[in-house]
């Protein structure tokens, strides 16, 4: 492709895609503020099954409270 | 884009992840970023999502942040990923680009026929090439500046936009059209 060849394509493509506005239309913090909210973390289903384990090792077995305790 | 420059302890606070010091670099930069990305897919309902996408980005990344540097280039370029991720979905959705939107006013000296087939031929180029052109050729941005934004060397630029214009010609022929 010469020179001259790259001119006439490059007018082409500047009569078929003029530039476009770059202005920003809205606030787009409070789309930021949801996508924020919407991954902040969750609690792992991992520590919700440790949680209900320890729940019901103490139910069971009351007589384990002070160890827990003393152990914390 | 021009370069706004933040006090250094707003950047200091935002590396320690500091929600409010996120906050104020959002409403000082989102419209730089916004333009910087509508300029590269061209659709500014998609530019808006993907601005949001940039500072999630910029959110998570924000420990690998060095506050000596300046913001600004740091976040043209997460937004130039996050516009050629984009960009590269969207060929692979739909093939791209039948539904390009028509420029703002009628351009004259070229039938709306041509038009259309030289923007579905822009759209198949791929991605980084893509970017490439538009933002040289088509919104005329300094190539230093896009270098920066695409993480290569200003002669690696100008080879991309040629590659781009070679294969464009290449595609018009392929359907009739000697440009």
């Amino acid at each position: 492709m010469n020179e001259h060849d790259q001119k006439r394509i490059e007018q082409l493509l500047k009569k078929s895609l003029p530039p476009v506005g770059s202005e920003q239309r809205r606030d787009l913090w409070p789309a930021m503020l949801k996508r924020l909210e919407a991954s902040s973390p969750a609690v792992p289903w991992v520590d919700w099954a440790l949680l209900a384990m320890v729940a019901a090792w103490l139910v069971f077995f009351p007589g384990a409270i002070p160890v827990l305790f003393y152990h914390l | 884009m021009p370069v706004v420059e933040q006090p250094s302890d707003v950047l200091r606070q935002f590396c320690h992840g500091d929600p409010d010091a996120f906050e104020a670099l959002f409403r000082r930069h989102q419209g730089e970023v916004y333009g910087w990305i509508v300029r590269i897919v061209r659709d500014p309902a998609a530019a808006e999502d993907l601005t949001v996408e940039t500072f999630w980005r910029i959110h998570r990344a924000h420990a690998r942040f060095d506050p000596a540097r300046s913001f600004a280039p740091w976040a043209r370029r997460i937004a130039t990923n996050a516009a050629l991720d984009y960009l590269k979905t969207v060929r692979l959705e739909t093939g791209l680009p039948d539904d390009l939107p028509s420029p703002p006013l009628p351009e004259p000296g070229i039938s709306e026929e041509l038009r259309r087939k030289t923007a579905r031929a822009f759209g198949r180029l791929p991605p980084k090439l893509q970017a490439a052109a538009t933002l040289a050729l088509i919104e005329e941005q300094p190539y230093k500046e896009i270098a920066e934004a695409l993480g290569i060397s200003t002669g690696a630029v100008k080879l991309r936009v040629f590659r781009a214009l070679r294969l464009l010609r290449k595609e018009l022929k392929q359907q009739g059209i000697e440009p």
